[in-house]
């Protein structure tokens, strides 16, 4: 089951410069642990104690995954995953 | 260096003044490795709040894709502080994540009125570097 996802600037030198990548996974947590196997390093800078960092906003198509289940948010054949720095300061 | 034209600079401005107490943010465009601010685009702070601002969630999604289809860059992201210098805080600098941006700051704090603070910086993984802004009429 291949999952188009799209990669920020900002983590591209863990794909090679590729905006966007092929990974496998039932959920979105499965997906983030496939696409770490393939870009070391690339799971830390996602997941903080187990969880989805504050600051990182992921898409499953159009919905923000905090909406749908967050790392348990299920994942089907054909679905795009959008990664998002949030745009935010203080 | 930053070049941008005075009527996005008043309208920068104008924006944090209207949105006072809350910090004002949002981005200004250009084409695709052009680096040209042509483009303003103000966000909204779905922080509501006059110490952080964070662009919404659906937003950003919505931004990103406008930005795609368009075949256009994100130029500048700004925002504003409202009782304090403009330039970057420590969350500015820790969720930075755009090293091709100009992040401008502009200040509302009261001790500086009626004169006005518009500062460009680069933020790259975590070394802010202050450059010159170009303004032209």
């Amino acid at each position: 089951m291949a999952i188009d996802v799209r990669i920020p600037t900002i983590l591209r030198p863990y794909t090679k410069d590729q905006k966007s990548v092929q990974a496998t996974g039932s959920n979105l947590g499965a997906l983030i642990a496939d696409l770490d196997l393939t870009y070391a390093g690339i799971g830390e800078r996602l997941l903080e104690d187990g969880a989805l960092r504050r600051f990182i906003n992921v898409y499953i198509n159009d919905e923000d995954v905090r909406f749908l289940g967050g790392l348990d948010s299920q994942l089907k054949d054909g679905d795009s995953v959008t990664i998002l720095p949030a745009v935010a300061g203080g | 260096m930053l070049e941008i034209s005075r009527e996005f600079v008043d309208a920068i401005l104008a924006q944090s003044r209207v949105e006072y107490p809350d910090e004002c943010c949002g981005v200004i465009l250009g084409a695709a490795g052009s680096g040209k601010a042509t483009r303003l685009k103000p966000m909204i702070n779905a922080a509501h709040s006059p110490t952080f601002y964070e662009f919404d969630s659906k937003d950003l999604l919505a931004l990103y894709r406008e930005i795609d289809d368009n075949d256009e860059e994100i130029v500048v992201i700004y925002h504003s502080h409202t009782e304090t210098e403009a330039r970057p805080s420590r969350t500015d600098i820790a969720y930075a994540s755009e090293p091709e941006a100009h992040y401008v700051l502009v200040s509302t704090r009261e001790e500086i009125a009626p004169a006005t603070e518009f500062r460009s910086f680069r933020i790259i993984e975590g070394v802010v570097s202050e450059e010159e802004v170009s303004i032209t009429e």
